[in-house]
C-alpha cells in the first residue's frame, strides 16, 4: 500500500515509529564540513522528518549505523572481559539503493565469511529495516547503474519527497498500523535509470594476468598522488576493515575498554607486524590493493559480483581528486596491454 | 550466540626462557588446536596478537613469543601466577593426514620453528608416522637459536642441519638455509615425501625456489604465512592477500596456492 502524507502527519508517524525504532538518516550538520563554510550530511538519529537530507547525497553511506566508526566491543578489568552487547531497539534507517545494496556486501563479511559471525555488526544489522530514499537523478559521481546498484527491492519502505509532503510505500506490513487513516495513492518508488557517470567493470581471466596487472605501472602514478590519507575508504559503503584498541579510563587503573576502530588499507601500516617491514610501503600498492579488492578479489572469493556499489562517495571525499572511475578506466587500458603483449608473445612462439 | 571475540582467561603456569628475546609461556588451558594453528593473545589495556601455538598437552599450551611489539612486551612483564587472555585456535595447521608414512622435510627459520615444534615431537613420540625426518633448522646467530632441549633430542633421531647464518659454532653450519637443500637425498625419496617450510617471508620465498631448482614437486610443499591480524577471523582484513584470508584460509597453505600469494 501507499499513502501521502503531510509534514505534520509524517512527523506523528515518525513519533509512533521512535517508541519502537532508533530511525536514523541523513542529516546536514551545517558549517561542520572539512573546509572552511562547507557543510557535512552524515548518519544520525532523528527527532523530526525536516532533519532529514533528501536532496543532498549524504558524505557518509548507512554504514555509519551498521559498522561504525567506532564502538565499544568490551569492557575489562585486570582478569575479566565483559562484552558489551545489549539489546537496544532495531535500527529504522533511510539510505538509498546504494546503502541497501552495500549491506549485502558488509554482510557477507561480516556475517558468514569463514563460518564466523561478528556479534557486533549481527546485532544491528538482523534487526535493522531500511527506508528506501529516491535519489531523483542521481548526483555527478554516481555509478550505480554501471554497477547494477541503481535498484532494490530490499526495503520496508520508500519514500519520496515533494514540495511539502511526502509520498510512502509500505513493502512491510509491520509498518502498516503506522498509516491507518491516512491518503492513500498509488506511489511506487522510481530509480535511477542512468548516471553521467558509467564505468566498464575490468575482467581479470586469470591468475597470470592478475600478477602482470599488480606489477603493471599504472599503480606508480598513486604513489605521487595518493596521500594514503584512507578518507576514501571511510567513505566507501562497503569496506569492513577494522583494528583494535584498548583505552584505560585514568592513567592509575586497570579497568577501560576494548575498541573496534575502523582501519583503512590506504593508511601506512596496515598490514605492518612488529618488528618486521611494511609489505605495501608505497601508496600505489596500497591504491592497487583496494581497487583489486573491490574489482576483483572479493568477486573472486563469494562470486557474486564487485565490492563496489558506485556509490561514488570515494571520489567524492578524495582531497587529491582521484576517481575510481578514472582509475577503472586506466585499468582497462593495462589490462588491453597486457592481452596484446600476450598475443604477441604466442605470435612469436 | 558466541561471541568469538570474547578472550578467556588463562593461569601462566611458567615461563622458559629460550633466548634473551624468546620466551615460552606455558598457559592453563583445555584447548586442543592442530599442529601449527595459532591463538589471538590478549593483554588489557594493550591489545591482541595472533601467535602460533608451540605445543599443547593435556591441559596446557605453550606460546613461544618474541618480544617484538606493543602486546607482546608486555607478555613478557608477566610470570607464572599471572593471567594471559586467549581465543582460538584458528586457522587450518598442517595436514598431517597427508604426511603419514612419507619422508618428512622440515626447514625453518629462526622462530618459524615454533609453528612445527609440537609436530616435530608428535613425530619423535610416534615412531612410524613418518618414514623419516629430514630437519633444517636456521639461526640468525647463536643468541637466536630457540628450543636448545629439543634441538638436541631431534638430532638424535632425525636427520638434522643446524644452522647459523653468517656466526660459526660448534654443533652448526654457517650460511642460509637454502644453501643445505640441496643436501637432501631428494632422489632416494622417489616421489614419497613432504615438506614444511616455514620462517619471515624472504626466507620462504627464496627456500620455495631453491626447493624448484632441487625438481622438488610444487604440490609437495607446505608453508605457514604470518601476517598482520585483529580479529582472526575473516573480519578486519588485515591478512587478506587477493581473495585468501590468512586467519580462514591458512596460516598454511600449500605452495601451488601460495606461490600466487602476493600482497
Amino acid at each position: 500500500m501507499s499513502c501521502r502524507l503531510s509534514m505534520e502527519q509524517a512527523d506523528k508517524v515518525l513519533a509512533e515509529l521512535r517508541r519502537t525504532y532508533r530511525v536514523f538518516a541523513p542529516k546536514l550538520f551545517p558549517k561542520q564540513g572539512r573546509y572552511s563554510d562547507t557543510d557535512i550530511v552524515r548518519y544520525a538519529e532523528i527527532e523530526h522528518v525536516n532533519e532529514i537530507e533528501f536532496d543532498r547525497k549524504s558524505d557518509f553511506p548507512a554504514k555509519e549505523v551498521l559498522s561504525p566508526i567506532q564502538r565499544t566491543t568490551f569492557y575489562f578489568t585486570e582478569e575479566d572481559y565483559r562484552e558489551n552487547l545489549h539489546e537496544q531497539l532495531p535500527a529504522l534507517i533511510f539510505g538509498r539503493a546504494c546503502d541497501i545494496n552495500a549491506q549485502k556486501i558488509q554482510a557477507r563479511i561480516y556475517d558468514g565469511n569463514g563460518g564466523f559471525t561478528d556479534p557486533y555488526y549481527k546485532s544491528v544489522h538482523d534487526t535493522a529495516k531500511f527506508i528506501l530514499m529516491e535519489c531523483g537523478s542521481g548526483w555527478d559521481s554516481c555509478f550505480c547503474v554501471s554497477m547494477h546498484t541503481n535498484k532494490t527491492d530490499d526495503y520496508a519502505m520508500a519514500i519520496r519527497k515533494d514540495e511539502d509532503a511526502f509520498s510512502i510505500e509500505i513493502k512491510d506490513d509491520a509498518f502498516a498500523p503506522y498509516f491507518q487513516g491516512m491518503a492513500s495513492c498509488d506511489y511506487k518508488p522510481a530509480f535511477v535509470g542512468k548516471n553521467e557517470l558509467t564505468v566498464k567493470v575490468p575482467v581479470i581471466p586469470d591468475k597470470q594476468v592478475l600478477t602482470k596487472l599488480k606489477n603493471h605501472p599504472m599503480w606508480r602514478e598513486f604513489d605521487k598522488r595518493c596521500i594514503s590519507c584512507g578518507s576514501c575508504t571511510v567513505a566507501c559503503s562497503t569496506c569492513t576493515c577494522f583494528t583494535t584498541r584498548d583505552v584505560v579510563y585514568t592513567e592509575n587503573t586497570n579497568a577501560g575498554e576494548r575498541r573496534r576502530v575502523t582501519d583503512s588499507c590506504q593508511i601506512a601500516g596496515f598490514d605492518q607486524m612488529a618488528a618486521q617491514k611494511e609489505i605495501r610501503s608505497r601508496a600505489g600498492d596500497r591504491m592497487r590493493y583496494k581497487v583489486l579488492h573491490k574489482f576483483h578479489d572479493y568477486d573472486a572469493r563469494f562470486h557474486e559480483g564487485s565490492m563496489c556499489v558506485g556509490c561514488g562517495r570515494c571520489i567524492d571525499r578524495c582531497p587529491e581528486f582521484i576517481s575510481i572511475a578514472a582509475t577503472l578506466d586506466k585499468m582497462n587500458k593495462a589490462l588491453e596491454e597486457i592481452e596484446q603483449n600476450q598475443e604477441k608473445k604466442a605470435a612469436n612462439k | 550466540m558466541k561471541n568469538e571475540f570474547q578472550p578467556s582467561p588463562c593461569r601462566i603456569l611458567n615461563v622458559k626462557h629460550e633466548s634473551e628475546a624468546e620466551w615460552t609461556y606455558r598457559v592453563e588451558s583445555d584447548a586442543r588446536p592442530e599442529h601449527g594453528q595459532f591463538m589471538q593473545l590478549s593483554i588489557p589495556r594493550v591489545g591482541e596478537a595472533p601467535i602460533s601455538v608451540s605445543a599443547h598437552g593435556d591441559s596446557w599450551l605453550e606460546f613461544t613469543i618474541r618480544s617484538v611489539g606493543k602486546v607482546t612486551d608486555d607478555i613478557f612483564r608477566k610470570k607464572a601466577g599471572d593471567v594471559l587472555f586467549l581465543r582460538g585456535p584458528y586457522g587450518h595447521g598442517w595436514p598431517t593426514d597427508c604426511f603419514k608414512g612419507k619422508h618428512m622435510v622440515v626447514i625453518t627459520g629462526g622462530t618459524g620453528l615454533a609453528p612445527v615444534r609440537s609436530m616435530l615431537n608428535m613425530f619423535l613420540e610416534n615412531e612410524g608416522f613418518v618414514k623419516d625426518v629430514y630437519l633444517i633448522c636456521g639461526f640468525k646467530n647463536e643468541n637466536g637459536i630457540v628450543f636448545k632441549q629439543e634441538l638436541a633430542q631431534w638430532e638424535s633421531r632425525f636427520h638434522t642441519i643446524y644452522a647459523l647464518d653468517t656466526d660459526h659454532k660448534e654443533g652448526f653450519r654457517t650460511g642460509l638455509v637454502t644453501e643445505f637443500v640441496r643436501e637432501i637425498p631428494w632422489k632416494s625419496f622417489e616421489d614419497n615425501y613432504a615438506i614444511a617450510v616455514v620462517g619471515p617471508p624472504p626466507m620462504m620465498k627464496f627456500t620455495g625456489m631453491e626447493l624448484l631448482k632441487n625438481g622438488v614437486r610444487e604440490d609437495h610443499i607446505w608453508m605457514s604465512f604470518e601476517r598482520k591480524m585483529s580479529c582472526a577471523v575473516g573480519k578486519c582484513g588485515h591478512c587478506r592477500i587477493d581473495e585468501t584470508y590468512v586467519c580462514l584460509d591458512g596460516p598454511v597453505f600449500n605452495y601451488t596456492t601460495a606461490k600466487d600469494l602476493v600482497d
